[in-house]
């Protein structure tokens, strides 16, 4: 059977196409889902795609936070729902509090947009099983509230028990503490990310297909791969 | 008309590049005595009734501030002479 993995749109969603995209170019198939409607109608798992979810008013994700189908979501993740929150989807996850720390003005100001280097350091995640531990990918980083923050402690415990999923490698775009691109829940089934996979599926429009292998963990994961 | 003024404020360990940039910006203004500035927002929530204290602080603690990162407090404000009932 197919995995069928949710794709939400939020008012001001951008990359709900591409994130669609992604999960049918790794074999899947994708449900798109309504942020206005609760009904997770059997997803497999779901993907927050990045953008500017009402109009990044208040604090980015805040109010995203508050849609009827987060509110599936959560309770969903809390038991077990692979849940991958890319750039916005990100910021949505922290203020959800399905991860620990919250995304901040890019330390320099400037909006930054360009090919990233990054180190998958977790590969025990829903999301990253496809990849070999330590293995540098490039997908493309597009962002101006990437900043993750977090108090030292929760940094320190992220590092000893292995949720820093991936890192920034050949400079730190935006001042993210201790260079952390990706994090993940306890339970490794909640991965958030700033960098955005959904770009890196093509040679025609990416700079590598690097990207696909976050797609094609979720189908691993799924068929039962251990998470 | 029942108003509580909720002010948001960055966590002093937390840094603020905006207001870094406003503080950089200040010499050219002439002005070369400011240590820091800090930028924060001012919410004014409009009540019904009777200004609700309890109410407005779960809206803050909620949905106006992210306490990751920022805290908050909270005054009763008569919206119409505008003076300042003050409760930290």
């Amino acid at each position: 059977m197919t995995a069928r993995v949710g794709v939400v749109t939020f008012p001001g969603s951008l990359d709900d196409g591409d994130a669609a995209r992604a999960v049918r170019l790794a074999g899947g198939d994708a449900v798109r889902l309504w942020h206005n409607d609760s009904d997770l109608q059997g997803v497999d798992a779901v993907v927050l795609p990045g953008g500017f979810s009402y109009g990044d008013y208040l604090r980015c994700g805040a109010i995203a936070r508050f849609a009827p189908m987060m509110e599936s979501i959560v309770a969903a993740a809390r038991d077990g729902l692979p849940v991958l929150g890319i750039c916005n989807g990100f910021q949505i996850l922290c203020e959800a509090h399905l991860l620990p720390g919250a995304l901040t003005r890019n330390q320099h100001l400037h909006f930054r947009n360009r090919d990233q280097l990054l180190r998958v350091e977790s590969i025990d995640t829903a999301f990253t099983n496809s990849f070999s531990a330590g293995q540098e990918v490039l997908i493309p980083v597009k962002n101006g509230e990437g900043c993750y923050v977090a108090d030292e402690r929760t940094l320190d415990e992220l590092e000893a028990t292995g949720r820093v999923v991936a890192r920034y490698l050949g400079g730190n775009p935006n001042g993210s503490q201790r260079d952390i691109a990706a994090i993940t829940n306890e339970a490794g089934n909640v991965v958030g990310i700033m960098p955005h996979p959904e770009h890196a599926v093509e040679a025609l429009t990416g700079p590598s297909l690097d990207g696909l292998g976050f797609f094609t963990s979720i189908l691993k994961h799924l068929a039962g791969a251990p998470a | 008309m029942a108003r509580v003024v909720v002010d948001v404020m960055l966590k002093p360990e937390i840094l603020d590049p905006q207001g870094q940039a406003v503080a950089n910006a200040l010499p050219r203004l002439g002005v070369d005595d400011v240590s820091s500035v800090r930028i924060g927002r001012r919410i004014e929530i409009d009540f019904v009734g009777e200004a609700d204290l309890d109410r407005a602080r779960e809206i803050a603690d909620k949905l106006l501030a992210n306490p990751v990162i920022e805290e908050f407090s909270l005054r009763v404000v008569d919206a119409e002479s505008d003076a300042v009932d003050s409760r930290p």
